[in-house]
């Protein structure tokens, strides 16, 4: 195999977030609407690895991928080991904006997963003429707490492996094997007590059930796409919003799980192609 | 369903299941519906299984599913929901009791020891 850089561009951006500096680690590659992409609980921004490789997409997006704070390579702020890491609806919504303004990008579409699905309808409630088009990948309005998430932080555990074990499963069936294990590999890498941290925003704070009927998509299109093998964001779950939210558009994606774009990249490109066209318009 | 006692020849035959699995020293019961199993781990090989009734098992840790659910989880490509354990845990299906921390610590050892009964043939025997 003959050496050769892709295109991806990975740079560090110094900026305030919530008050204090950060460190933020953040990939872009291609040319034209802006693409923000937004990785899942416990993961980092690797899971899009080959949207920021796909020819075809970097065409006509310019696609771009941050690390939250305390995940993949950006830090977490000084001062960080005195306090448990607690993701809120709150502290989410105000970095995605910040990055937003710190990268001046013009009407973006931003597409998240898992959490990333999430803060979506966050950003659709609050922030709707600030997008072109909202994505949201496994994006539901609520998740019920299934396990006791005490064991994803504890010494006695080995928090990457628990964290692997937790997620394993969610990959979808017929994933190929090298994608599966890459984004199990990303669970193993998670600081200690991050994947917990983000879930507090995922089971508990983020609920967004009360509002999320006010979600108004004539002022920002929503797209859901949700793998069908997810048992954390089931297909139910996608589609009891979907049908809650007027004129959000759903599609079940056939054999995948809930990390759709780093388990199975050339099916979720399948369906991601065609939304990304009607977007272009 | 294959028979319960297949799962020590399956999951034995798995070198890296078995080095996956080396810290692990225990004993846990699985309930398949109606019936009880013992099965005792040692250094991530699986040594024994009892089957039940038993008067007084002792056990660190225990799954139990009802029979056509643990059917569903060993077919070559179960539906979703019935694909992993943690999935039937979230569906209310699999009920994981007592000492869960080796069961816990050791997930993904425990997962491929559960799923190797899982085969092309799927329901036979």
């Amino acid at each position: 195999m003959n050496a050769q850089f892709e295109p991806i561009i990975g740079r560090y951006l110094r900026l305030n977030l919530l008050g204090k500096p950060h460190r933020l680690y953040v990939e872009e590659a291609g040319q034209g609407i802006p693409l923000l992409c937004l990785h899942t609980a416990g993961s980092d921004g690797r899971q899009y690895r080959a949207l920021l490789n796909d020819k075809e997409l970097l065409e006509n997006f310019r696609v771009i991928v941050f690390d939250l704070p305390w995940h993949g390579k950006s830090s977490p702020p000084a001062g960080w080991e005195q306090a448990d890491y607690q993701l809120t609806s709150e502290n989410y919504v105000s970095m995605i904006m910040d990055v937003v303004d710190a990268l001046e990008l013009d009407k973006p579409v931003v597409m998240g997963c898992s959490i990333g699905g999430r803060i979506v309808l966050h950003l659709a409630l609050e922030y709707p003429e600030q997008f072109r088009a909202i994505i949201g990948l496994q994006a539901g309005a609520h998740v019920d707490p299934y396990y006791n998430l005490e064991w994803l932080h504890r010494p006695d555990v080995h928090g990457g492996e628990v964290c692997a074990g937790i997620v394993s499963g969610l990959v979808g069936p017929n994933a190929p094997s090298d994608a599966r294990w890459e984004t199990l590999w990303h669970y193993m890498q998670g600081g200690p007590g991050i994947f917990k941290g983000d879930l507090h925003f995922y089971k508990l704070d983020g609920d967004i059930r009360e509002r999320i009927a006010e979600i108004d998509t004539l002022r920002c299109p929503l797209y859901l796409l949700s793998g069908e093998y997810d048992y954390s964001c089931t297909p139910e779950d996608t589609l009891e919003a979907a049908k809650r939210i007027r004129g959000a558009q759903a599609t079940i994606m056939k054999g995948l799980g809930h990390f759709p774009m780093s388990e199975d990249p050339e099916a979720f490109l399948g369906y991601l192609r065609p939304v990304l066209k009607e977007i272009i318009g | 369903m294959l028979p319960i006692e297949q799962l020590m020849e399956r999951a034995n035959a798995n070198a890296r299941l078995v080095h996956r699995g080396r810290f692990v020293d225990t004993r846990f019961l699985l309930e398949v519906g109606d019936d009880t199993y013992l099965v005792y781990v040692h250094a991530g090989r699986i040594e024994k299984i009892e089957k039940g009734p038993f008067v007084m098992p002792r056990w660190t840790f225990a799954l139990r599913a009802a029979k056509e659910d643990w059917q569903e989880f060993w077919q070559p490509l179960p539906k979703p929901g019935f694909h992993d354990l943690m999935a039937l845990v979230k569906f209310r299906r699999l009920r994981v009791e007592g000492d869960q921390h080796p069961f816990m610590a050791n997930l993904l050892y425990f997962k491929g020891v559960m799923e190797s009964l899982r085969t092309v043939e799927g329901a036979a025997a």
